[in-house]
């Protein structure tokens, strides 16, 4: 009656073994690594620069343990902290501003278990140290722009088209275009219709004024708001590869709100001002006309920037346009020759200047170049074909898809970014993740240490069992964990432990019965199998409740609060099979084999 | 080892009138404390600017004020936290004009004192932040308290629903009160904390009402007082087993938890052994008075009747 056929031990053994090689990571501790990660996306690392690092290491006479190329990035691994700085710096000036070269730790656990995929928890900033940031995008100013944009192109719409009006006013969201007479806004309309087709127009009259109304479309402003937010999280992530983090997070969050989390960083002060900062875009000539000195000095009125290949080129100091005159730049193709294509729009001002300088320039290369930290680069330098009027530029040639995307959100990144606050901070100091992990952990040593006594005082054999199944619970659990790449926090400890102290419930159940039913006079063999049985559907039902708060913490729990969630619902699902499944099979074990059992040792 | 060996049922539902009292005491007792001195919301609510700094040697709180009164921050609540070389310095939202970098002025303005000191951790929450917390964990509260009462409807009746949730709200309620009364600091980790106990607690009322079902198919002849009575009694010895063990590593980590993890025990601690009592003294009696019967679960058989119809 208590036995279990072959193949269950074997599927729970099985478990438990995928288990300890999941959780084995682990105790491996980590290493003091170097990351180097390329800055662009057009560059890759690969076995080549995986040789000159190993080579510039070798020369400097500093010993890497192991030096690997991982996914995108080489990763060079030390024996201790020293040895890990002395390689950064020198590192740092044998590839120069091309590479990211980071400092890291990274999991010593041996390759083996890296090929099966296992990998240790990845810790929290709590518990390593690390800044956190949440910044809410400005979605009001990313409307405002627009509308602002809409007001001027409506004007310049109207004016090349000659159709009269009297004025263009913005109220709040609404957009007013005042005309002098019934036909003229009629034409007006036709011509309003067509080219802003974001918009919503409605006639209205007001003391003998004939009056258009247009409003944003809803899913247009939907749009807007998210291309403001996808702009500025290309930003920061341009923005944070300065910084030199190994894994940094940008991830958005909820409709307006990013959440950035650097790892490892201890300068606050610079992060922020990194982060703050706005890029400024703007266009110039080139000067094709003089050659780059033998010496590297540019002639008078120009300067000398490089563009994405690492080509220089001349480029006349006076600026044609600034970044805030460009509205939006979107990928798309050429019409006439299909090729790929960068579509810009300018606001009526910038249509003007760009128009007179087109006209004088025809034939000439124009460069769009990216300012951030006082360093300019070449995003694109088109020949200009023609004088183009209207706002509307369209670059192309010799560019591939991906390309004409990335030059887009560049262009976009540049100068439509919505404005940024943060409006959340946490900052944990190394010194203090240290002491929050070894809290959490000695607090779940100790609380384990004396259920376990307890349990095992308390119920003898089955109390011992008990224990058993409670370590097999946590070791499912951290495997989980391990396996889910889960980020590990304060919280999701206390999690852990706290699930711990719970999954004991299900064992107790089971063994109070199995005391009651030996009450009522039955065998011990029936004893054991009434008491699982009866038990399970009371551990079932005591269980989904916990996981229905469990689920509700994860859906609305920010942060800290969703780490303890994910480990209370995960700790759920494995102390559902290790205090049913894997203390019965040792139960099984231990008694179910004797035929005439006559007493158990349960206390 | 046995603690608990009851030989007779405990008439736990004949002293229905007296627990009902208590826990109304208690309950307008912690009522009445959220009302007059309210929660002390930590910086996750209300917004604000949290920082621990560590000095090399015991640190004199009064020339930390000072120094922060120089860098024009003069409402500022500085104190020991932990040790007497950690210090927790909070400033409130509408002080601080300089948002985010206001951590950075004030290190600065430690520093030109005491150079050695070493900045721990920073905590800006800005009021947007703190509103929309408050909104979601309102939104969670309310969530499990529906999800439970489903559950339990759908696996025993809508009255089992009903008064596990009464008695595990009025779990909640109580928490609460310990924390207004002792002003204790009610962050994000004591609001998880809180839900865990609603779900943890349930746990408790479920099995004495599993129990209760059970009772009611196997006491064919029994009163329904009888039924909850032997319930309970039967269950108890795992009650108090149960949360002994849970109440271990919680304790472990009230404790040893350090600073982060006390409140977040501590409100577990007090969840746990309210629901002790409130899962057999709160929602049984609730059960009994709501009417719960046999035919809730054992319903009377269909007797076929042949019909004509016109």
């Amino acid at each position: 009656m208590n036995r279990y056929p072959l193949w269950k031990y074997l599927l729970i053994l099985a478990v438990l073994v995928a288990g300890f090689i999941y959780t084995l990571p682990n105790f491996f501790g980590e290493s003091p690594a170097v990351q180097i990660l390329p800055l662009r996306a057009s560059m890759k690392a690969d076995v080549a620069l995986l040789g000159r690092v190993e080579a510039a290491l070798k020369t400097a006479n500093l010993h890497a343990d192991r030096v690997t190329l991982e996914g995108a990035s080489i990763k060079a691994r030390f024996a201790d902290t020293d040895l890990q700085l002395k390689a950064k710096d020198l590192l740092k000036n044998e590839l120069g501003e091309d590479y990211v070269v980071a400092l890291n730790l990274l999991p010593r656990s041996p390759q083996w278990l890296t090929q099966f995929h296992a990998l240790p928890m990845y810790l929290g900033l709590d518990l390593r140290g690390g800044v956190h940031f949440l910044l809410q995008v400005d979605m009001k100013a990313a409307l405002d722009k627009a509308l602002e944009a809409a007001t001027g192109d409506i004007r310049s719409t109207l004016r090349e088209e000659n159709i009269a009006y009297s004025g263009v006013s913005r109220e709040g969201n609404l957009l007013q275009v005042k005309f002098r007479d019934a036909p003229a806004r009629a034409r007006g309309e036709v011509q309003l219709k067509q080219r802003f087709s974001d918009y919503a127009l409605i006639e209205k009259e007001l003391s003998g004024e004939f009056i258009l109304q247009a409003t944003l479309k809803p899913e247009a402003e939907h749009r807007i708001q998210e291309s403001a937010v996808q702009q500025n999280l290309l930003t920061l992530r341009n923005r944070v590869n300065e910084l030199g983090v190994a894994e940094p997070v940008i991830q958005q969050q909820g409709l307006d709100r990013v959440v950035v989390q650097l790892p490892g960083v201890q300068d606050t002060a610079r992060a922020k001002d990194i982060l703050g900062r706005t890029a400024t875009l703007e266009v110039r000539m080139v000067d094709d006309e003089h050659q780059v000195g033998t010496g590297g000095g540019a002639p008078f009125g120009t300067e000398m920037f490089k563009d994405k290949e690492g080509n220089t080129l001349l480029v006349k100091k006076q600026v044609m346009l600034t970044g805030e005159r460009i509205n939006d730049a979107q990928p798309g193709f050429d019409s006439r020759t299909s090729e790929a294509a960068v579509h810009l729009s300018l606001d009526g001002i910038g249509a003007r200047k760009f128009k007179d300088a087109t006209r004088e320039n025809v034939g000439k290369r124009m460069a769009i170049i990216l300012f951030e930290k006082g360093r300019g680069e070449i995003v694109t330098a088109p020949v200009i074909r023609e004088e183009i009027g209207g706002g509307r530029v369209q670059i192309s040639g010799k560019m591939s898809t991906e390309e004409a995307q990335d030059t887009a959100l560049l262009l976009r990144a540049g100068a439509l970014a919505a404005p940024m606050e943060i409006v959340e901070e946490r900052t944990v100091g190394p010194s203090l993740g240290a002491d929050n992990i070894s809290r959490g952990f000695n607090s779940t040593k100790i609380g384990f240490i004396l259920i376990a006594v307890f349990m095992a005082a308390y119920y003898m054999m089955f109390g011992s069992i008990s224990v058993l199944a409670l370590a097999a619970n946590l070791l499912l659990l951290i495997a989980l964990l391990s396996m889910l790449q889960a980020t590990l926090t304060l919280p999701g400890m206390a999690g852990i432990a706290l699930t711990l102290g719970m999954a004991i419930d299900s064992n107790v159940l089971i063994n109070e019965r199995i005391r009651e039913e030996l009450r009522n006079g039955i065998t011990p063999q029936a004893a054991i199998h009434a008491g699982y049985e009866n038990a399970f559907a009371t551990i079932v039902d005591s269980n989904i409740t916990n996981l229905i708060a469990g689920i509700a913490l994860f859906l609305f729990g920010s942060g800290p609060i969703k780490g303890f969630a994910v480990v209370l619902c995960l700790g759920i699902l494995t102390s559902m099979f290790s205090s049913v499944l894997v203390s019965r099979a040792i139960v099984n074990l231990v008694y179910g084999r004797r035929a005439r059992l006559t007493r158990v040792s349960i206390g | 080892m046995e603690l608990f060996k009851i030989k007779q049922d405990i008439p736990f539902m004949s002293y229905g009138r007296y627990t009902t009292a208590i826990s109304l005491v208690t309950f307008l007792f912690a009522v009445f404390f959220l009302a007059h001195k309210g929660l002390n919301f930590g910086v996750d609510f209300t917004g604000g600017t949290v920082m621990e700094v560590h000095y090399t040697q015991a640190a004199d709180l009064t020339q930390v004020r000072e120094q922060l009164a120089q860098a024009a921050l003069p409402d500022v609540l500085v104190q020991n936290f932990g040790s007497s070389q950690d210090v927790l310095i909070q400033i409130p939202l509408k002080q601080n004009v300089a948002g985010a970098k206001l951590s950075e002025i004030v290190m600065v303005a430690l520093k030109n004192k005491d150079p050695r000191v070493e900045m721990r951790r920073v905590e800006f929450v800005g009021p947007q932040v703190g509103k929309d917390l408050i909104e979601n964990g309102a939104m969670a509260l309310l969530l499990v308290s529906l999800g439970i009462v489903g559950y339990l409807w759908v696996r025993f009746e809508w009255k089992f629903g009903l008064s596990a949730i009464i008695a595990n709200l009025h779990d909640v309620v109580i928490i609460l009160g310990f924390f207004a009364f002792f002003q204790w600091e009610f962050s994000l980790s004591v609001l998880a904390a809180v839900l865990a106990v609603l779900g943890y607690s349930v746990n408790e009322s479920v099995v004495v009402f599993d129990r209760i079902r059970e009772n009611f198919r196997k006491m064919r002849r029994a009163e329904v007082t009888e039924i909850i009575d032997n319930a309970i009694t039967r269950t108890m010895s795992r009650t108090i087993i149960t949360h002994g063990c849970t109440q271990m590593m919680v304790g472990a980590m009230l404790f040893l938890g350090g600073e982060t993890l006390h409140y977040f025990a501590m409100a577990l601690t007090i969840g746990i052994m309210f629901s002790i009592y409130s899962s057999v003294l709160v929602a049984s009696p609730i059960l009994l008075w709501l009417g719960v019967s046999r035919e809730d679960f054992i319903k009377p058989e269909k007797i076929e009747v042949e019909e004509v119809l016109p």
